[in-house]
């Protein structure tokens, strides 16, 4: 099988060992993992902000770059979410009936990675060990827009010495938001602030999620406080095995 | 004791401070912060067991959410048909542009009837028009009867939310605010002795004053009924006590049908209050000979609503019934409670609600006042999809922007328009992530972490770190394992 990885713009600057981990996760399952190279951002941040032109410039790139792949992998729940609930309303408002077409030819065959695994590749145990405790952050858009379910946690009981701990309020929002997190920096660290007393609470070694934005705040405000945990995208805990341990960068 | 006494100028959306400002007071008072959590985890966690026992949930809300849209695709044929049933029933019915026609209109009724005084049941749609302060500055006296906007009045605070609106005072200080007002000095903080002495207090006047003013729930445009529902009774009294009833209610509130109700009501308590069935819900048709308010009039207020009924993608808001699930389950209206949204609608539904209702030429901080997670719609009875009018707000709020001469010194504004041409090819995006690691590195420590930005960048470091960038971008090492297998592959 073949996949194409639409890593995007953030993980690409920010988290690259999240997409070097997409890849070692995907070929040791067998699957040829292609990379498109021309690819930049979905366009999320754009539209979440209010700049419908500018985001719809980039979702048109999006699906005009991956018409042909087979599959569209990618390690973003927030990103899916945006190509799912806001580019029908985008290419609508512009009339463009070609690229609709394009469009609704492309999105059944894009998959958020615990969305692949699960039910395009038909696994849970991906043959992972990582022994440690481990807390999961339901992002919102896993949540409420892809309705993720169980699926990250059937991949994370399947992963040998491992230990989840319970959070709660789990699909609590981290005050993230995007643009949000600037535009009202002080609501979004009043969030931060509650979500992180419910993260800590579990006493895990690690927060792990399927969105690196939502990492990001969560492990930039661990940092600030010396909190004792780090955060770790899913797929790097899925990449993980005893030749190979994660590569838990700082 | 710290209440945060908002002036009336706070919840006028044209004269209150943006949501970024006007949050600031709000967020570094513990006693306001505390007192909004536990209210609204507690009125979520009974919604929450009383929807998981409801089987057919979700198609209550599929039901609910067409009967609105209905309603609203053809509110010019139900409004004139409430209209006319409700004439034949002996009611009024007055037709009030905006907030200004409508005040007059009930001043006008008011003095008709000679009326000094008057009772009032919560009406959120009244706080909407600015009423009371209007009829105080006439000369007529308002007492409120809603355990809650009692203590509002008597302890001059403003609402905070649209079904609990004192839900930012704790009972410590309802008892502060009712032994000074009502002269009660040894009254205790016991909820039981508090609420007699609220009963005390309005029992004299419901058996005294004979004009009363409500707003409604629903409109039922079959029957030209009026529906209001409610938990203490204090409605009940009004609306069967005085000699005059004024019903203020937005065009919006119409049902079709009576059997409507039957969705509705299963919906509206459970997501209002987390009750089965609210305590109270009275219906009246007009005027019943002997029985009841013999003089009716109900005022249908449009303030801004038709416009919003005229746009598609916007009209979906005024499917709303008031209940409040939104705010109660809203992340952010958790930190900050009702008063930082500076209108007499918070949360998500007055985040989509009040900037429409000014037609977008006041806050238009509220699409932002967001962070987009969706549980607002998750539990909607009437499925609004809030975050897609947020989005849809927030793009003529930037439209609005693009055509002010000063954009281009908005830092975020800038941003976004140079991040579009950088994302427009993958060369510009590429060389852009050098120059940003390289910018970026002034500012990295030796732990490989940023503590500090200046600019835009300081409303991130304000509370958080951020992970200095790395040396090899992801391209950057795909292209070379390329290259290195196409030369083992040589």
């Amino acid at each position: 099988m073949h996949t194409s990885l639409f890593i995007t713009c953030y993980n690409d600057t920010l988290y690259p060992e999240t997409g070097r981990a997409v890849v070692c996760l995907l070929e040791r399952l067998g699957v040829e993992v292609q990379f498109q190279p021309k690819q930049t951002c979905c366009g999320q941040m754009h539209a979440n902000t209010g700049f419908r032109g500018e985001a719809f410039s980039q979702a048109k790139r999006f699906v005009r770059l991956y018409q042909d792949a087979d599959t569209v992998v990618i390690p973003s729940s927030s990103c899916v979410a945006m190509m799912r609930d806001q580019y029908p309303g985008l290419i609508e408002e512009l009339g463009n009936d070609e690229l609709r077409k394009q469009y609704e030819a492309l999105m059944p065959r894009v998959f958020e990675l615990s969305e692949f695994l699960i039910d395009k590749l038909g696994v849970e145990d991906v043959g992972a060990y990582f022994p440690h405790r481990v807390a999961y952050h339901a992002s919102c858009h896993g949540v409420r827009a892809l309705h993720l379910g169980e699926r990250p946690y059937r991949l994370l009981a399947k992963v040998r010495g491992l230990e989840v701990a319970p959070l709660a309020n789990v699909d609590r929002c981290c005050g993230f938001g995007g643009t949000f997190s600037v535009k009202n920096a002080e609501v979004s660290s009043a969030m931060l602030a509650v979500k992180l007393q419910d993260v800590i609470a579990t006493g895990a070694e690690y927060c792990t999620a399927l969105d690196n934005s939502c990492l990001m705040h969560l492990g930039g405000a661990m940092h600030r406080q010396y909190a004792g945990m780090k955060t770790i995208h899913l797929a790097q805990i899925l990449a993980s095995t005893e030749e190979a341990p994660a590569e838990v960068t700082l | 004791m710290s209440l945060s006494a908002a002036s009336h100028a706070e919840l006028d959306p044209r004269l209150a401070a943006p949501f970024p400002k006007a949050v600031l007071p709000v967020l570094r008072n513990p006693q306001l912060r505390k007192n909004v959590a536990h209210a609204i985890d507690v009125i979520q966690a009974k919604r929450g067991k009383l929807v998981a026992e409801k089987r057919d949930w979700q198609e209550l809300r599929t039901a609910a959410s067409a009967i609105r849209a209905h309603a609203l695709e053809n509110l010019g044929a139900y409004l004139e048909q409430f209209e006319e049933r409700c004439t034949a029933a002996g009611g009024t019915v007055h037709w009030a542009a905006d907030a200004e026609e409508a005040r007059k209109i009930i001043l006008d009724l008011l003095r008709q009837q000679q009326a000094t005084e008057v009772i009032k049941i919560k009406t959120m749609t009244s706080a909407e028009i600015q009423l009371n302060p209007c009829l105080q500055a006439a000369g007529v006296d308002v007492f409120e009867t809603d355990l809650a906007e009692i203590i509002l009045q008597l302890g001059d605070l403003e609402p905070s939310h649209i079904v609990v609106p004192a839900l930012h005072v704790n009972r410590s200080q309802v008892r502060e605010i009712f032994a000074r007002r009502m002269g009660l000095k040894n009254l205790s903080d016991d909820p039981k002795e508090l609420t007699n002495a609220a009963r005390a207090f309005l029992r004299q006047k419901f058996l005294s004053i004979p004009t009363a003013i409500s707003g409604a729930n629903f409109l039922i445009a079959e029957t030209g009924s009026v529906a209001v529902v409610e938990s203490e009774g204090n409605g009940r009294m009004c609306l069967t006590l005085p000699r005059t009833m004024i019903t203020l209610a937005g065009i919006e509130k119409v049902l079709p049908r009576f059997q409507d109700m039957e969705v509705m009501l299963q919906l509206l308590a459970r997501s209002a209050t987390g009750e089965r069935m609210n305590p109270y819900t009275s219906l009246w048709t007009g005027v019943t000979e002997g029985d009841g308010p013999q003089s009716f009039h109900v005022v249908l207020l449009d303030n801004g609503r038709s416009s919003i009924l005229g746009k598609e993608k916007q009209r979906q808001t005024l499917k709303c019934i008031r209940c409040a699930a939104c705010m109660n389950t809203c992340p952010v209206y958790r930190q900050t409670g009702g008063h930082a949204y500076g209108s007499v609608y918070p949360g998500p539904i007055g985040a989509i609600l009040t900037p429409q209702l000014m037609q977008m030429k006041h806050a238009q901080s509220l699409p932002f006042a967001s962070s987009l997670c969706g549980a607002c719609y998750e539990v909607c009875p009437v499925k609004i999809n809030i975050p897609e009018v947020l989005l849809e707000l927030r793009s003529q709020v930037v439209d609005q922007e693009r055509k002010q001469a000063g954009r281009i010194f908005d830092p975020m504004y800038l941003g976004l328009r140079i991040a579009n041409l950088i994302f427009a090819g993958a060369w510009r995006f590429h060389a852009a992530q050098w120059f940003g690691r390289m910018g970026l590195k002034l500012w990295t420590r030796k732990d490989g972490w940023i503590h500090s930005l200046p600019g835009v960048g300081g409303k991130w470091t304000q509370t958080r770190d951020l992970r200095g960038l790395p040396d090899q971008t992801f391209h950057q090492w795909w292209a070379k394992r390329a290259a290195q297998s196409r030369q083992e592959g040589k």
